[in-house]
């Protein structure tokens, strides 16, 4: 922390602490995780394989470009017309029993999910995974009620017990290892068999008769949702587990919170997208459980039905044309499992509920870049602009564009302030390179890096802020003679 | 044809035999090869950073330079480059609200290309004559391959160069970890992804790693030389211009 007089100075007093934002910049986070040996081994697996299962299942489709093009053309659509297409969703889904809540912030979204829960009487609700309850930090403020939230899916509850953060959109205990996992369950599960290993299968059993007796005994369940339907009022949960087919259909409350971005506008849409999604998230065909509900059904399912339409920072994000963009995303993670990045550093060293490439364009775009001190700042540049993030996204979001676009406004937005070490050598660099004579002046200057390089033609050190290339890479000794100098000697005649 | 030669900042100042190597393939290929005098640097270190505004000044001397300049086609032995002049140029003028100098973009772009483009798909020649015996592996730079989809350009004029030992990358469309400013400012990341690139070079026990970036052969190559691994960079434009009465060393 940096001080001031001796007094610690607070920076980011105007930022609140969030489930959407870190507190330390990215390359200072990111040195922590890559110092973990086991997280890129589990990472680097993990990433790897699940590559390969997209990669065969997406190149079973002839016509994936033209899937993709549609599915980028609705959400443009949706994007044009949330307003309409929410006012819409809302009559329908009201008209089919439901009851719709409008949450402006997360605050607003806990206090209502928390209402509803107490209207019940419950003190324990089933969960399942749903990535707009993390950004809420709902079961936080749940417990603080003195209402538990039980996490379902399996990898939720290795995080949740192991009183971790999840580090992946879709898998979020993809840091952890079998080993690690066994070890959680045997400290933090009541009734787990006596001599448990880490074999897959006995993990899945003890999860699941822990989960068991949850599902049987619980009255109210809260859900995201991966789609809401515009013209039918019907929600959409798509899963791998089971996990959320048990939570939608046993109790007597459901609590949908959603993004308002999540819409599709008819119920056709949902082709495309059914198609998009497994094959871009697990690397599915399509994805073993795919639950539709709309409304309530007398006697069968949930008879007590509620969505909360989420925004949190959507409309702003709307209002503007990389945060539209952005909200295009149906929250697959193909982006993060081809990152490059991700996969070194992981998604902690992200520091908000949506890591990865993806992470990197909504986090600054829902929560704001206040200065480049403020770790927001730092995401955009969490990248190599390697472009691999925009050929795997379903829906075209072009990922690089949008992080360039966002460099360019926390630069300007600097602007006018103290001018740091590269505003200084971007425009000494910009002011040699728009003019030749500048140009051939400065390569001159190379003469000296020869110098440096000594005998054997290369610089092993160099000072800040170069210093971070040498710390594992040599330079190579500038040449004796520039391609232009070379030029001019063996084509005397086009000297004019 | 008559080939304009964009250097790029670094081929001019760093790497000049990458750009000769460009030149004597092209003369030998029987084109007239011109140098538009003046030329400095695409900005794109300038646009991937943020510094749009920066970036404009550099742009605009670029087009200036290469719209005045008389000749058919502009080649640049570099995927990243010709992708900044191809997919940035045209945005820094527009959002400047310069739509004279965007068009001059646009025009300026649709006559450049990388080298293994303007070999297979404008010269129509994936056989240039080369030789080159050594063991060789690939780096598919990202700029290359997604920014401007050369695809498997580079791999075919590879493959006809004769006494070329040609062994694939594992993992090669796999970023190195250069990224521009990305090395310095993410400088840790930068280097563990860097050495899973190298682990992979390594692996096929290649004389040379070659690739269409300077640039990403600079970081490779730096990393290389830090290990002491005796395996060489070499960039494709070398390969194809290196022939028996004139070979280019593996060093
Ligand atoms: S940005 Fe695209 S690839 Fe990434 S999570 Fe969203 S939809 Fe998937």
């Amino acid at each position: 922390m940096t001080t001031f007089l001796g007094v610690p100075l607070r920076r980011h007093a105007h930022a609140p602490e969030s489930p959407l934002r870190g507190t330390e910049s990215f390359p200072q986070a990111a040195r922590r995780e890559l110092a973990n040996p086991q997280l890129r081994a589990n990472l680097a697996h993990a990433t790897a394989t699940i590559r390969a299962k997209r990669a065969a299942v997406v190149g079973e489709l002839a016509d994936w470009e033209a899937l993709r093009d549609s599915g980028s053309a609705i959400k443009a659509d949706v994007m044009a017309r949330l307003p309409e297409l929410l006012e819409q969703f809302e009559a329908a889904f009201t008209a089919r029993g439901g009851t719709v809540h409008w949450a402006a912030d997360a605050d607003e979204a806990n206090r209502i999910v928390t209402e509803l829960v107490r209207a019940t009487g419950a003190d324990e609700v089933i969960k399942i995974k749903s990535m707009a309850t993390q950004e809420i930090g709902l079961n936080e403020y749940l417990e603080e009620q003195g209402i538990a939230a039980v996490e379902t899916d399996l990898a939720e509850l290795i995080v949740q017990l192991g009183h971790d953060k999840p580090s992946h959109i879709l898998v979020p205990a993809i840091h952890r290892n079998r080993t690690e996992i066994r070890d959680i369950f045997v400290s933090e599960m009541t009734g787990v068999v006596e001599g448990l290993t880490d074999d897959p299968r006995e993990l899945a059993m003890a999860a699941r008769t822990h989960l068991r007796r949850k599902f049987l005994s619980a009255r109210v369940a809260v859900s995201g949702a991966n789609f809401g339907i515009a013209d039918t009022g019907t929600l959409c949960v798509v899963e791998s587990e089971g996990n959320g087919r048990m939570c939608l259909t046993l109790p007597d409350t459901l609590i949908t919170v959603m993004g308002i971005e999540k819409l599709l506008p008819t119920f056709a849409d949902l082709e495309v997208f059914l198609q998009l999604l497994p094959r871009s998230s697990t690397g599915e065909r399509m994805n073993p459980y795919t639950s539709l509900w709309s409304g309530v059904t007398p006697g069968d399912g949930p008879q007590d039905l509620h969505v909360v339409l989420l925004d949190n920072g959507r409309t702003n994000a709307l209002a503007d044309e990389v945060g539209r963009a952005a909200l295009h995303c149906i929250r697959c993670s193909a982006c993060l499992n081809v990152c490059p990045v991700y996969e070194r550093t992981g998604g902690h060293a992200y520091g908000s509920v949506y890591p990865g490439p993806i992470g990197a364009v909504l986090t600054p775009q829902l929560t704001g870049m206040q200065g480049h001190d403020d770790p927001n700042a730092s995401l955009p540049y969490a990248s190599s602009l390697c472009g691999a993030c925009y050929d795997a996204c379903p829906v075209k979001i072009n990922i690089p564009e949008l992080l360039v676009e966002l460099r360019a406004r926390s630069v300007d937005d600097e602007r006018g302030g103290m001018p740091g070490g590269w505003d200084a050598a971007m425009k000494a660099a910009s002011w040699v390179m728009s003019d030749p004579k500048r140009f051939a002046a400065a390569e001159k200057g190379l003469q000296l890096g020869r110098i440096v390089a000594g005998r054997d033609r290369k610089i092993s050190t160099l000072p800040p802020p170069l210093s971070g290339w040498t710390q594992s890479r040599d330079l190579p000794a500038p040449p004796a003679q520039t391609f232009r100098a070379w030029w001019r000697e063996t084509h005397p005649e086009e000297q004019a | 044809m008559r080939i304009a030669i964009m250097a790029t900042c670094l081929g001019d100042a760093l790497f000049p035999d990458v750009v000769r190597a460009t030149v004597t393939l092209l003369t030998r290929l029987g084109h007239e090869v011109v140098f538009p005098a003046g030329q400095t640097c695409c900005g794109q270190m300038h646009v991937n950073t943020g510094y749009l505004k920066e970036a404009l000044p550099v742009v605009r001397h670029h087009v200036e330079v290469f719209s005045e300049a008389d000749y058919d086609v502009a080649v640049a032995p570099s995927g990243s480059c010709v992708g900044s002049v191809r997919h940035q140029h045209a945005m820094v003028a527009r959002r400047a609200g310069d739509t004279a100098l965007t068009e001059r973009a646009v025009a300026v772009a649709s006559r450049t290309y990388e080298l293994s483009e303007l070999l297979v798909d404008v010269l129509g020649v994936t056989d240039v004559g080369a030789y080159y015996p050594h063991r060789v592996t690939y780096h598919p730079t990202c700029h290359s391959l997604r920014m401007l989809r050369v695809g498997d350009k580079p791999m075919q004029l590879l493959r006809a160069v004769e006494g070329i030992d040609l062994v694939e990358l594992p993992q090669a469309e796999q970023c190195c970890g250069f990224g521009g400013t990305f090395a310095l400012k993410n400088a840790d990341t930068s280097s563990a992804m860097l050495a899973d690139k190298i682990g992979n070079v390594l692996e096929v026990r290649p004389d040379v790693c070659s690739a269409g970036d300077a640039s990403c052969l600079m970081h490779i190559g730096g990393g290389l030389s830090r290990l002491g691994s005796g395996v060489h960079t070499v960039h494709l434009a070398q390969i194809l211009a290196a022939t028996r009465e004139q070979p280019v060393g593996a060093a």
